[in-house]
């Protein structure tokens, strides 16, 4: 075990933590400016997924596919929004968990219906193939780098975006009072869609980028659906910042444990049920450190401190 | 209008008509159907208690479910191939009798209850529909990446677990036990939910604060409500495992966890016997669409969406228009 293959497992746990954050920036937007909960967040990177791959099939040209991703995934977002998350701003979790859980299934078997049982692929564009050399040595995929990259970017544009643009400060006061700001002449309705389709936008990109090199499949969103949900809770439901860092936390950790764990317990045991035990851990681990931030910070690292109420 | 008493007896009534029907004119499946229905709404009851009663919005309920599928596929799996679970510091070996399947499996879904719900119930809100799905969800990469017992591929039961001087094979056998089970488990909640220990469950959820300045502790009724709904819910999977004579993973899934929501909201929350009327509805909707074109889970979303937007109160509330009691 040497210090590039541990840095390569870090780049790949960065990578995963930044795709992390492109999905739960959306979920936790939603849930901090909008109260709802969307189940159905896993489903607009499924669609960004499929309209990447149907692009990219139909014209070969892999931009217009992550293009096709963001409109795709944006247009389904605010059309989902209009026609049923609206009704459900005003309800209680428990409608909006069951109205999106619906949602997922009519996604889901939707683009089942329109593309099929099977996996499509996905290839890496050839300007983008092949490794470049890192400082200390290591090699890693050109692809894999511009991920973290444009990961990185998209959330330094979402902080000024929230922060220094008039509709980020809308989205900001509509967080604190909607009332208020309705008062004032803001259209909340508008506001609300934009903000639902950012979040599914960023979702769609996510899923065509994380698409490109795993496969493009039905029912895609909902492993990453439930990890951003561990890593809004980590990081606190509402806050973007708690975002970024519990995605960051969660992918490091995840990719980490699945790496080194089963190595720790190979010095103790013999190799296969180290891999058995190591492995089974290892894919446990977000969840223990979940536990833990519950246990020390209920409202999460970022998070307001929990009302006593439900 | 029909009263809700009479709506409950029309309930049971044809829960125990249909396999009959299915027998005399010779179509042995509605056994099994009338079988699914009774266990999923038996899951469905425990999930009330939390979901409904308690006000816990519980995601994770597959977690019991499958637990309680893991502890009758794994007992009998012990005992099928003769290999004790344990032989130090004292001899477990597995077992297939379903009156000690029953209890274990019970014990074991109360046991985890208790761990999850004394963390998740820290928090409250979107806060516990995730915590509780988190935990589910790790439960299910446990399962499928854990290889003594079958991992993705799950754990068959060869031979159904038997019970003293009854024929489990016969269909319509089976069906009676797990019929007077899930009445057993009514019972049992209508009693609970009848009690002060009921009554302190759904005042903390009416009014947690000012439960709690009456001098409830809040959170221990909760988590024993949580543990006993985890205990119902796991009992129902352990009758389900038998069902099929198979555990897999897929019983730990958030896609059970949803359904078993489903249940209890199609029906109506805080309804006894809301959970059957909805775990009847969803067989039949599951059979019916299934029939109808491979798709059907599209058009189940649709409805479902339709459900929620347009019809509170689920199918119970539809049709004795009458608020929950609760």
């Amino acid at each position: 075990m040497s210090a590039t293959l541990i840095a390569e497992q870090l780049l790949n746990g960065l990578q995963l933590g930044v795709m992390l954050f492109l999905m739960s920036a959306g979920l936790t937007l939603v849930f901090g400016v909008m109260g709802l909960i969307n189940l159905a967040h896993g489903s607009l990177y499924m669609i960004g997924a499929f309209a990447c791959a149907a692009v990219v099939g139909a014209t070969g040209s892999y931009w217009l596919g992550l293009a096709a991703s963001l409109a795709a995934a944006a247009a389904a977002g605010a059309l989902v929004e209009i026609v049923v998350i609206r009704r459900l701003y005003g309800r209680d979790h428990l409608d909006q968990v069951l109205a999106t859980f619906a949602l997922i299934l009519v996604f889901s078997e939707g683009v089942r219906w329109i593309f099929g049982a099977f996996p499509l692929y996905l290839d890496v564009p050839e300007s983008l193939a092949g490794a470049v050399s890192l400082p200390g040595g290591i090699q890693y995929p050109l692809y894999r780098l511009l991920i973290i990259v444009v990961g990185l970017l998209l959330a330094a544009g979402l902080f000024l975006f929230i922060s220094r643009t008039r509709i980020g400060i809308r989205i900001r006061a509509g967080e604190s009072d909607r009332e208020m700001i309705a008062a004032l002449g803001v259209d909340i309705d508008r506001l609300y869609t934009l903000v639902f389709a950012l979040g599914a936008a960023m979702a769609g990109l996510a899923g065509a980028m994380v698409g490109t090199i795993q496969s493009v499949e039905v029912g895609m969103g909902e492993p990453v659906l439930i990890l951003a949900f561990v890593v809004i809770v980590i990081g606190g439901i509402g806050s973007i910042r708690g975002a970024l860092v519990g995605a960051l936390i969660v992918g490091i950790t995840d990719t980490i444990g699945r790496f080194l764990l089963p190595i720790l317990f190979g010095l103790v045991m013999d190799p296969s049920s180290a891999t058995a035990v190591g492995s089974a851990l290892a894919s446990m681990l977000i969840y223990i450190l979940m536990a833990l931030v519950l246990i020390l910070k209920p409202g999460g690292l970022y998070g307001r401190p929990l009302p006593l109420r439900s | 209008m029909i009263s809700e008493v009479r709506l409950n007896q029309t309930l049971v009534l044809l829960l125990v008509a249909v396999p009959l029907f299915g027998l005399i004119v010779d179509q042995p499946y509605l056994v099994t159907l009338a079988t699914r229905v009774a266990i999923l709404g038996m899951a469905g009851v425990g999930l009330n208690l939390a979901l409904g009663y308690g006000g816990l919005v519980s995601f994770g309920h597959a977690a019991y479910f499958g637990a309680g599928g893991y502890v009758a596929g794994i007992l009998a799996h012990h005992a099928l191939n003769v290999e004790p679970i344990a032989d130090w510091p004292i001899l477990i070996s597995g077992t297939t009798e379903m009156l000690i399947i029953w209890p274990l499996a019970m014990l074991f879904g109360a046991a985890l209850a208790v761990a999850i719900g004394a963390l998740s119930l820290r928090t409250s809100g979107v806060y516990f529909i995730m915590i509780t799905l988190a935990f589910a969800q790790m439960l299910f990469y446990f399962a499928i990446s854990w290889p003594s017992y079958g991992g993705e591929d799950g754990l068959p039961i060869y031979v159904r677990n038997r019970f003293p001087g009854l024929n489990t094979f016969d269909p319509l056998t089976f069906f009676c036990i797990c019929l007077a089970l899930l009445m057993l488990v009514l019972w049992v909640t209508s009693r609970v939910v009848g009690s002060r220990f009921g009554l302190a469950l759904q005042a903390a959820r009416q009014n947690a604060e000012r439960t709690t300045s009456v001098g409830i502790d809040i959170f221990r009724i909760r988590l024993t409500a949580f543990a006993l709904s985890g205990a119902m819910t796991a009992l129902a999977g352990a009758l389900y495992a038998d069902l099929n004579r198979f555990v897999s993973p897929s019983m730990l899934s958030w896609h059970t966890s949803g359904e078993i929501m489903i249940l209890v909201i199609l029906g109506g929350v805080t309804r006894l016997y809301g959970p059957v009327a909805g775990a009847g509805c969803f067989v039949l909707l599951e059979q019916f669409l299934g029939g109808l074109t491979e798709h059907w889970q599209f058009w189940l979303g649709l409805m479902l969406v339709g459900v929620v937007l347009f019809a509170k109160g689920g199918i119970v509330g539809l049709l004795t228009r009458r608020p929950a009691d609760a």
